[in-house]
């Protein structure tokens, strides 16, 4: 009940009757309360169990075990044992403590008044008078230089903040329109870093993923996935009648196509190749590229097409790049033009 | 005095002197908190946050947040001898050589979800119900802060395993980075220490996730409750229930026990989920590695309306002096967010300056009542469930093996069509409802019950309604509005009037020009009259009193 003065008391008591209650069984009947009483105290007791249970599983359950449950499938016996035990242990707590709540304590409505936020407004113009009086002592206004000079002062103060972060990393540089390629850079399949011949890729065929030979050493160097992230290209196969145009003239070898496999979207590795319409779809955000048409998008939020790389054999027959690529891979930015 | 009270006595008394917590304690021991399903919602959000920080300690113990490249070797026999990140290593190594790791993280994640969930959901329950109006608009904007802190906070943790998922997602997000025109290349250059992914992005994000945004988020959270604590709770209309009282359960006992046990109910319920649920299982992604994906790779829930909105977007990228401004990624995950929420934050006044209206509101809306604001909150969640279901629309099209094509151009059509229809729509049955709940007030609640006339005339015999509903439907008064008024265009003089204001007549008109007037005392009192002469007619068949 609201402890305020007692007009507002016997206000809110002139509420209470528009109050609508009805009585519980727990209310009327003795044998109805006790019950729920059992109740409370069983899922209390039951929690208990659960969270001696927990420290019962922690130790006789092997890190291994699983178990299979129809429809969810094969799961780990100590994941799932030890999270009913703790999960039950919470959860009954918490339904015993609200069942108390509802059955037997009071579920009579209280009402309390609310009071304005607002102070009068002779206090207000107080605050504001006080506020004056101070600004006039300070002389903020009075004395412009201070006022001028504190003010630069601020304004100057967080440079330092700001310069401090200028180590974070190293200036962009050109280093994104650079990748490994070079004229005679050998492709590689990924994983196995072994190079291709051309007759290992049949007609209608794909590399999803090959990069060049010497990615390998300068990752073990560097420590990084950085190059991997811009040099990854997917090799295609079709017949040299079936490509419409290429962004490279002669680019292909014998109908082998090399494009970046970095999308010029949001820079998602792009893999999924359907070999009858020759297009390449980005799981990501779904934009779509014709190979046979200069990787040109014909689908999806990309705005340009996926940069080719001119290729080549070497003299012992394996697959390389004629040239490095000719224009920026993966995302746009703003110094790309 | 028994033993019990004299121990109460004493200790309050020991804290009153040094700190006088007495006065406080008076006020709010038996403070009233009003009952309502729907505020329970905000509680599963501070509850969700309470075992995010405790799950949270504890992953801490167990995770390096490093990029430094190991070979694994663990419990994890696929992984076995393959090369990856500290991190991804680490989350392996809680998840299956520390008992009970892999529960607590699953914990971990699945109230992460339901985090947002409830932040969002507790959201559009403040929207819909006018509970954001004065005196509580600081407390929406700061509500609307915590909802993004929110959505960066578990975007942040998703990341920090490095699995190819979390870092396919970051590579979209420095994506996105590179995209902000003039700086771009360089916040991307100095975030991640260098060129994507480099090795310094996980342990940097690490920070943010487990100091940075927390710590923002518990002084943001607590200065929220704090406002519910001090304005008091907002409550629905009902007897007794006035915009100048609350009416509900004392904290002690009452509250204190349902609070502190929904606190249970709700940590229980998520580790039951965790024992049974596996969420986000990264050891089936594998490691981070930039070139390789998966198909129908998915963020969290939270996230992909920001991954629809890039997907359904036409490719628009100028180039202006040999500079790039892509459009096609500015526009949905930065203009068009940062729009979205800016129109969110300040829609408080936005709809006080079409009411006009400067006096406080205790009194909850029902939805119905304010039919342009409920159209508005309608058409807004359509915009944004179309464009979350575009953030799946490789899913959609895989499960009914539809074309991607048509589903994203449908969704094009449909983000412009959509939402202007459902608002229509929505008003219109907000619209009906009130005529209906007008219609009761005054002829009452329809019986079923058909009188013939001597005319020949058929009649339906109306009961009155209870004092309950009456108090639920009068409400209306509260939340009507008529449209403002322009003064004249031109004072006494001649001279014209200023246009301000104008903007705010024009605001209002939209609206409340569309309105239904809730009925006077004289109209429902005349309602009454009629509806007693039907009863009298029809109560000696005693069938009115019998069937109710």
């Amino acid at each position: 009940m609201s402890q305020d003065t007692s007009g507002e008391l016997e206000k809110a008591q002139e509420h209470e009757h528009e109050l609508e209650h009805v009585l519980r069984r727990t209310d009327t009947n003795p044998r109805a309360a006790q019950r729920a009483e059992r109740q409370v105290a069983i899922m209390f007791g039951l929690s208990m169990l659960a969270s001696i249970g927990f420290v019962a599983a922690y130790v006789g359950i092997s890190k291994t075990a699983s178990i299979d449950i129809p429809i969810i499938g094969s799961i780990g016996l100590l994941n799932l044992t030890l999270g009913l035990a703790s999960g039950l242990g919470l959860f009954l707590i918490g339904a015993g403590a609200i069942h108390w709540a509802r059955q037997l304590m009071s579920d009579e409505e209280i009402i309390d008044e609310r009071k304005s936020f607002a102070a009068d407004d002779q206090t207000r113009a107080q605050v504001v008078e006080d506020f004056q009086q101070g600004a006039e002592e300070s002389g903020f206004m009075k004395r412009p230089l201070i006022r001028r000079t504190l003010l630069a002062a601020m304004a100057l103060m967080p440079i330092p903040a700001i310069v401090l972060l200028r180590d974070l990393g190293p200036l962009p540089e050109t280093k994104s329109r650079n990748t490994l390629w070079r004229s005679g850079s050998r492709i590689v399949q990924d994983i196995s870093y072994k190079p291709i011949r051309p007759e290992d890729i049949p007609l209608g065929g794909l590399v999803a993923s090959a990069l060049p030979a010497d990615l390998k050493a300068i990752e073990e160097e560097q420590g990084t996935l950085n190059e991997r992230a811009k040099a990854s290209i997917i090799l295609v196969r079709m017949a040299p009648d079936e490509i419409r145009s290429q962004q490279i003239q002669d680019g292909d070898y014998q109908g082998i196509l090399a494009f970046s496999k970095i999308c010029t979207h949001l820079g998602c590795p792009i893999a999924l190749y359907q070999q009858r319409t020759k297009h390449l779809l980005c799981p990501c955000h779904q934009s779509t590229f014709d190979l046979a048409d200069s990787g040109n998008v014909i689908f999806g939020p990309s705005a340009r097409r996926l940069p080719q790389l001119a290729i080549t054999v070497d003299g012992q027959g394996y697959l390389v790049a004629k040239e490095g690529f000719q224009e920026p891979v993966g995302p746009s930015f703003w110094e790309r033009g | 005095m028994s033993t019990t009270q004299r121990a109460v006595a004493t200790t309050t008394t020991w804290i009153d002197d040094r700190i006088g917590a007495g006065k406080w304690l008076k006020k709010n021991l038996r403070k009233v908190f009003p009952d309502h399903w729907s505020f329970m919602l905000g509680e599963i959000a501070l509850y969700s946050f309470i075992l995010l920080l405790l799950t949270g300690v504890y992953l801490t113990l167990f995770f390096n947040p490093s990029m430094k490249e190991v070979i694994y070797n663990g419990s994890y026999a696929p992984l076995n001898g393959i090369s990856m990140t500290q991190a991804y290593e680490s989350t392996l190594r809680v998840s299956f050589d520390v008992r009970g790791g892999l529960l607590v993280r699953q914990i971990h994640h699945w109230a992460a979800l339901l985090f947002v969930a409830s932040v969002s959901v507790h959201m559009l329950r403040i929207f819909f119900t006018g509970a954001f109006r004065k005196p509580r608009e600081l407390n929406w904007v700061i509500g609307v802060g915590l909802m993004t802190l929110a959505i960066l906070e578990g975007f942040a943790g998703y990341s920090l395993p490095d699995d190819l998922l979390s870092g396919t997602g970051l590579r979209i997000a420095q994506g996105i980075v590179l995209a902000i025109p003039l700086v771009g290349s360089y916040v991307s250059s100095f975030l991640f220490g260098g060129e994507f992914p480099g090795t310094d992005f996980i342990p940097r994000l690490y920070s943010i996730h487990i100091l940075l945004i927390p710590g923002i988020l518990l002084g943001t959270l607590t200065a929220h409750l704090l406002l519910v604590w001090y304005q008091k709770h907002t409550q629905f209309p009902g007897p007794g229930r006035t915009n100048k009282n609350v009416v509900g359960f004392p904290l002690f006992p009452v509250y204190t026990a349902k609070a502190g046990g929904f606190f249970f109910i709700v940590s229980g319920i998520i580790t039951l989920m965790s024992a049974m649920f596996t969420i986000n299982p990264i050891w089936l992604y594998g490691p981070y590695v930039p070139d390789q994906v998966t198909a129908g790779s998915q963020p969290d829930w939270y996230i992909g309306w920001l991954d629809g909105a890039v997907r359904v977007i036409p490719n628009w990228e100028t180039v202006i002096f040999g500079h790039n401004i892509s459009w096609n990624i500015l526009l949905p995950a930065l203009i068009i967010p940062g729009i979205m929420f800016t129109l969110l934050a300040l829609y408080p006044w936005i709809e006080a300056k079409a009411t006009g209206d400067k006096s406080e509101h205790h009194l909850l809306d029902r939805p119905r009542n304010a039919p342009t604001r409920t159209g508005l909150g309608a058409m807004g969640l359509s915009f944004y469930i179309l464009i979350w279901i575009s953030g799946g629309n490789d899913i959609i099209a895989q499960a009914f093996s539809w074309s991607i094509n048509s589903i994203t151009w449908t969704i094009r059509v449909l983000l412009i069509v959509l939402p202007p229809v459902v608002f229509i729509i929505t008003r219109r049955i907000c619209l009906g409802l009130q005529r209906r709940d007008r219609d009761k007030l005054i002829h009452g609640r329809e019986t079923g019950i058909i009188k013939r006339m001597p005319s020949g005339e058929y009649l339906e015999v109306h009961a009155p309604i209870s004092e309950a509903s009456r108090a639920k439907l009068i409400s209306a008064r509260e939340s009507h509005y008529a449209p403002l008024e322009a003064g004249p265009s031109h004072d006494e003089n001649g001279v014209k009037a200023p246009k301000k204001g104008r903007l705010g007549v024009k605001l209002s008109n939209f609206y409340f020009a569309n309105r239904v007037v809730p009925p006077t005392d004289e109209e429902i009192a005349e309602g009454q009259h009629h509806a007693a002469d039907d009863l009298e007619t029809v109560r000696p068949s005693g069938q009115i009193t019998s069937g109710h």
